[in-house]
């Protein structure tokens, strides 16, 4: 469906500078990255958004390095750049089985992690994997710099703590002790919105995050701690079904996704061991 | 904006937010890529921008601005793909063809199956079963 585009204002940005500028002093504008969101929901009406800025071609927010022990990724980082890279594969191996299940060829190659953060939807398939390697975001405005652990920066349903002059930098990733495993349930391998995804980590301290259970990706720390307790992974099912809140929708239903979860939980400890 | 379409340098005035496809099509008169779900999931307008297979319906052509745009047409009719689509019934009703080779050249020489079921799994065709799709670029 094609959009009227004559409403519609986008301001170029040439530097992380003047894009910062530009949110500051003719702000609020809506960052077009790699757009896979954006113009899905322009043209399907299920947007407001008439001003954007666009950031595609800042290379400031391109980039993926390991130093001192951390993973840095630039925010304009996407799927395909993951996929195909050494360094995230040896760091952070369930981000890239998260990049191969977005979307097909096509949107990893324009999709962005920023984008997908930015977006925040409950079932973006990156935040999971972002949630168990406690990830930092780092956003950057006018004013400075402000790292938000990925765990606090969702408020609500798509509500972020990102202010409108502020843009995602990057995101930084410590070490993860453990075995890392990520898997989605949707209706088929390509071009699904998952109906369950979970990302873990299996180490001393088992760490869990599921999207489409609940009004953001979370966490589920008391089923974490069942675990790190020496609990069975009954208990721990016990426990997860008590801690999320799936909801029925047109994708699928809260029975299911809480019989999927279940099921997902007990199949990475079966996986792992 | 300035960009190079099919390996021409191109001037085209038009609005920064309108679709790539929709710049193709109507501004350029390149109506071989095809608009088939307008959002990103079906493939059908699959072009190659520097070289990289993408959707042109969701990519807004300010980020098109010096790259390097590919279209069905600029295989001119000639590339082994498009006569291994014709002669093994890789094409049918034909929507989903010109986005199908193109994402299908992206993977470059002498794909194996498996590559190509994953490089194509963004392209949806509704008449083959995408077994003659398969068989069209694995003996082109």
């Amino acid at each position: 469906m094609k959009t009227a585009t004559t409403t519609l204002d986008l301001r170029p940005a040439r530097t992380l500078d003047e894009a910062l500028r530009i949110l500051a002093d003719d702000g609020p504008r809506v960052p077009l990255a790699g757009c896979t969101d954006v113009f899905v929901n322009l043209h399907f009406g299920t947007t407001s958004d008439h001003r954007f800025i666009n950031i595609w071609g800042l290379d400031e927010l391109r980039g993926i390095s390991a130093d001192g022990g951390v993973l840095r990724l630039g925010a304009l980082t996407t799927y395909t750049e993951m996929i195909r890279s050494d360094v995230v594969r040896e760091w952070l191996p369930a981000m890239v089985a998260a990049s191969r299940e977005v979307g097909g060829v096509q949107i990893q190659n324009r999709g962005t992690l920023a984008g997908n953060i930015a977006n925040g939807s409950p079932a973006a398939d990156s935040l999971p994997v972002l949630a168990v390697a406690d990830a930092v975001v780092i956003l950057r405005s006018l004013d400075g710099e402000r790292r938000v652990p990925v765990n606090e920066l969702y408020t609500g349903y798509r509500a972020t703590v990102i202010r409108p002059d502020e843009l995602i930098l990057a995101v930084e990733v410590p070490r993860v002790e453990g075995t890392q495993w990520f898997r989605k349930v949707g209706t088929r391998a390509a071009q699904a919105i998952s109906k369950v995804v979970m990302a873990a980590v299996r180490g001393p301290e088992p760490r869990i995050a599921f999207g489409s259970v609940a009004a953001t990706v979370v966490r589920v720390p008391e089923t974490e701690r069942c675990l790190a307790a020496g609990g069975s992974i009954d208990e721990a099912q016990r426990v997860l079904e008590g801690e999320i809140t799936p909801i029925d929708d047109v994708r699928s239903t809260a029975a299911y996704r809480l019989r999927v979860a279940g099921n997902l939980l007990r199949q990475w400890w079966r996986e792992t061991e | 904006m300035h960009f190079t379409l099919n390996g021409a340098e191109t001037e085209v005035d038009a609005h920064p937010m309108k679709r790539l496809l929709d710049v193709l099509r109507e501004e350029c008169g390149l109506t071989g890529t095809k608009e088939g779900c307008g959002e990103g999931e079906c493939g059908a307008c699959t072009v190659l921008v520097d070289g990289l297979p993408v959707v042109s319906c969701l990519v807004p052509f300010a980020q098109a601005a010096d790259a390097e745009v590919t279209t069905i047409e600029g295989l001119g009719g000639t590339h082994p793909y498009q006569h291994a689509f014709a002669e093994f019934s890789g094409a049918q009703c034909g929507i989903c063809t010109p986005g199908m080779i193109l994402a299908a050249i992206a993977l470059g020489p002498d794909p194996s199956l498996d590559d190509i079921r994953t490089g194509l799994a963004g392209n949806l065709c509704r008449c083959t079963g995408y077994e003659a799709i398969y068989r069209a670029i694995q003996n082109a």
